[in-house]
């Protein structure tokens, strides 16, 4: 019964998404209020309606009712109920509905916050952002129905994927889904501006926060990928240039385009069409990631069940919604005319040439991630891309950013001055060169040329980005009103650029100077890796809620001194017949050490892979201080006061009606 | 003009990806179709001759297996290929790779042996050679020992029927 129910909810919300996505556009037709302020209760009922279904699928996995094929196939009597509960979104049917559940959470928010926007604007949005959610309603109900009844019901279900069984993973595709989804609302804001002509710097000030929240979302979402996939696969790598991995970053590098671009067409007004033309690309890129990850026509580790009829209507769909987008892009785009000039040396300046690397290496990557299908399609064989062409042409291209991420934020708008600006980084700058120099040997005792440039580059970042408040602060009689006295926006700006040169601080670090090995050690046999010694002193038997295990006990000493003692597994989960590596992680900011277990012998000996991983925390630190970032900056004043004095202004336009 | 190259782009992406789904990306063709078997010098299981090479394999249309008792592919197929042996007239030659005798056979003891002849690649080299890079495989050879068709994983009623039978009929 209830999982019809919830079939029945997916049914009325499709319904409800037409409404909300036709009727707003007769109202525009027709210059009609009370049509136009329709597409907020759609959105709000279309809301109400997913959620229902959502629930009935999540009660559908907590009381493990096999009769529902999609439960059947990703449940077990014997997951613990977190997992039941995260399992909703463990195979493709479930994430699509979680997919869309998100998409009617933002859709429900634009309705909620836009009360402040020109009606037609904020009804022409709401109408867009309900075409979007038509298309996944129909491929929920058309290809992927998780609510299919399986006759007769299995007594045990398949369980959900082991590799999934994991908080890393309880966390990261919403996330990653909150990021994809929210760009469809700077999507919808473009078509809206497109269509009505209008954009101005207001525009440029609603679509903003949405951008920068749905960035933050996704940069989230990357990091906890990244994290997962290196505790979980085993193989102690952070990234790995995979088509899906792929898939989530070009959004994320159109993304932060379109943030510096939007700050750009709110100050100076300028770029308009390129900002509207970013805000299509990178939910364009979140769709074709959509569809690269569930197609199939690319060969991933990630192994999607991958079906051509989900393909086909992926593609049919992406052409519908980014067609359109890009036709209608062609026909207005020319009519948004920029006034004012763009000088290079100023902050609009270097925020376009920033804007000009990033697209350029998020065009690198979507070439490296297609090469081997377009070779394919003109016959010239069959090739994959890997690592080397990645690491060869993505890290140039984002060298140059470092560069400018440092002087933009001290260049003033319209024109910079070079004698001020070298006057205010040359301590940042003196400090980057020291520690480039300094640094590596401090750390690690040796230094490389990756690791002086890392450390030149990620300490430049930092410093120039921190240099920026410490001169505000300090303008101020004391600290307190002076670190009040910061905009959130600035204070936002601030922490995601120090992130990004703590990023490149652990990116540099652990490629110089990270290790491995692999031994075969009997009991109480030792190996040395980057000045720890790791015994094994024994392997015994573990039994899980649903696996069981056989561990390690890896003991790490430094100069005799005892560190850590790990314990690496291996699991075998029956009800899939999977074995499952499950490494052991020694984490401290500086430094991890990393056991995982390879084969057992009949000596009693095991094989090992021990991994020395210098700095690698501060990879994933770095994305947690870009995240910060971006809630600060999204929640500054400014967006809050616009909307307070409008309220205001509304209460005394009631006041004089009543 | 410029505002329409975002179009164009698309427009050449989905054509890619139309072509794309039709295709299955997995499915790497073996370079060696249309070339002459490579070469190989390997002892035969049960001695007579002691020894074969590629030069043996021309005459007639042969059916190349690359297998091992410790593979599970090759437990899968077996039964397949016991059949076919029976019902047909088809040649086939098994490679043993990397495997013991001592292992091989019990193995053949308990299932049954389909294959006219058995060689035995103990160290791989032929596998090498042969571009195998996972048990089972099948390489399909007409009679002037050109190697028409390369079949990766477990050999079954469908592929022999839809694929391999066809070629065959065509080449004699």
């Amino acid at each position: 019964m209830i999982p019809e129910l919830g079939h029945f909810a997916v049914i009325l919300a499709l319904g409800v998404a037409l409404l909300q996505a036709f009727v707003p556009l007769l109202g525009w037709r027709r210059r009609d209020a009370r049509l136009l302020s329709f597409a907020g209760s759609a959105a709000q009922g279309q809301f109400l309606c997913v959620v229902a279904a959502y629930a009935c699928l999540t009660y559908a996995f907590v009381t493990k009712d096999f009769s529902v094929a999609y439960v059947a196939e990703n449940d077990h009597t014997q997951l613990p109920l977190i997992y039941r509960i995260t399992a909703v979104w463990g195979a493709h049917e479930g994430s699509l509905l979680l997919w869309v559940t998100i998409l009617s959470g933002w859709t429900l928010a634009v309705s909620v916050f836009n009360r402040r926007l020109p009606l037609d604007m904020s009804a022409l949005v709401l109408s867009v952002l309900g075409m979007i959610s038509t298309g996944f309603y129909l491929f929920i109900l058309l290809t992927s129905n998780p609510f299919t009844r399986l006759v007769p019901a299995p007594a045990e279900g398949h369980d959900l994927n082991p590799i999934l069984q994991d908080p890393g993973l309880a966390i990261h595709p919403p996330m990653l889904y909150m990021g994809y989804v929210g760009f469809s609302v700077a999507f919808s804001f473009a078509i809206a501006a497109l269509i009505t002509g209008r954009l101005d710097a207001a525009w440029a000030r609603w679509t903003r926060p949405w951008t920068t929240t749905a960035w933050m979302f996704l940069t989230m979402g990357i990091t906890l990928g990244s994290w997962w996939a290196y505790k979980e696969l085993g193989w102690g790598g952070w990234w790995f240039w995979d088509p899906v991995e792929n898939a989530s970053f070009m959004p994320w590098l159109a993304g932060t385009a379109l943030i510096h671009s939007l700050a750009v067409t709110e100050k100076r007004g300028l770029l308009k069409s390129w900002t509207v033309l970013l805000a299509i690309l990178a939910f364009s890129l979140s769709l074709l990631g959509t569809f690269l990850v569930r197609s199939g026509v690319l060969v991933s580790v990630h192994a999607f069940a991958s079906d051509p009829t989900r393909g086909t209507f992926m593609l049919g769909f992406m052409a519908v919604v980014v067609g359109g987008a890009l036709t209608l892009y062609a026909w207005r785009a020319p009519k948004l005319v920029t006034t004012g000039e763009l000088r290079l040396f100023s902050r609009e300046g270097l925020l376009l040439f920033n804007n000009v690397f990033l697209v350029a290496a998020c065009a690198a990557v979507l070439l490296g991630t297609l090469y081997p299908l377009a070779l394919d399609a003109l016959g010239l064989g069959k090739i994959s891309v890997g690592p080397p062409y990645f690491n060869a042409v993505f890290l140039p291209m984002i060298a140059p950013l470092f560069l400018l991420v440092g002087l933009a934020a001290v260049v003033p708008w319209k024109r910079g001055d070079w004698r001020e600006t070298a006057q205010r980084l040359k301590w940042p700058a003196a400090i980057a060169i020291v520690l480039a120099v300094l640094l590596p040997f401090a750390l690690h005792g040796r230094t490389t040329l990756l690791a002086a440039t890392g450390a030149l580059f990620g300490s430049w970042a930092i410093f120039a980005a921190a240099q920026d408040v410490w001169r505000r602060v300090r303008a101020k009689p004391d600290l307190r009103s002076g670190v009040s006295a910061v905009p959130r926006a600035v204070w936002g700006m601030t922490l995601a650029h120090i992130g990004l040169g703590i990023w490149a601080l652990g990116v540099s670090g652990v490629i110089s100077f990270g290790d491995e090995k692999d031994v075969r050690l009997s009991r109480g046999a030792e190996a040395e890796l980057g000045g720890y010694n790791f015994r094994f002193e024994e392997a015994g038997n573990q039994t899980g809620p649903n696996y069981t295990a056989q561990q390690a006990t890896v003991t790490v000493e430094r100069n005799g001194k005892f560190i850590a003692t790990l314990h690496p597994q291996k699991r075998l989960f029956p009800s899939q017949g999977t074995v499952l590596t499950q490494s052991s992680i020694d984490a401290s900011l500086m430094r991890d050490l990393y056991v995982s277990l390879g084969e057992g012998y009949d000596d009693g000996s095991w094989s090992l892979r021990v991994y020395y991983k210098p700095m690698i925390r501060m990879i994933w630190l770095g994305g947690v201080f870009m995240f910060f970032g971006g809630l600060l900056a999204a929640s500054d004043k400014r967006y809050r006061l616009a909307r307070a004095a409008e309220r205001r202004a509304d209460e005394v336009a009631a006041a004089a009606v009543a | 003009m410029r505002y329409a190259i975002p179009l164009v782009v698309l427009i050449a992406l989905i054509g890619l990806f139309v072509f794309g789904l039709q295709r299955d990306p997995r499915l790497v063709p073996s370079p060696l179709i249309g070339k002459a078997a490579p070469a190989f010098d390997l002892p035969t299981l049960d001695g007579t001759p002691p020894r074969m090479t590629q030069a043996d394999l021309e005459g007639a249309p042969v059916l190349v297996n690359f297998f091992a008792s410790w593979c599970a592919g090759c437990q899968e197929e077996h039964p397949y290929l016991m059949q076919l042996t029976q019902n047909s007239q088809v040649k086939l030659l098994g490679i043993d790779y990397k495997d013991a005798e001592s292992d091989l056979r019990p193995w053949l003891g308990r299932k049954g042996n389909p294959y006219g002849q058995i060689l035995t690649d103990l160290e791989g080299r032929a596998g090498i050679d042969w571009g195998v890079y996972g048990v089972p495989e099948t390489f399909v050879l007409n009679s002037r020992g050109t190697i028409i068709y390369k079949q990766i994983g477990p050999m079954t009623p469908d592929v022999w029927e839809h694929e391999i039978q066809p070629l065959l009929k065509a080449a004699s």
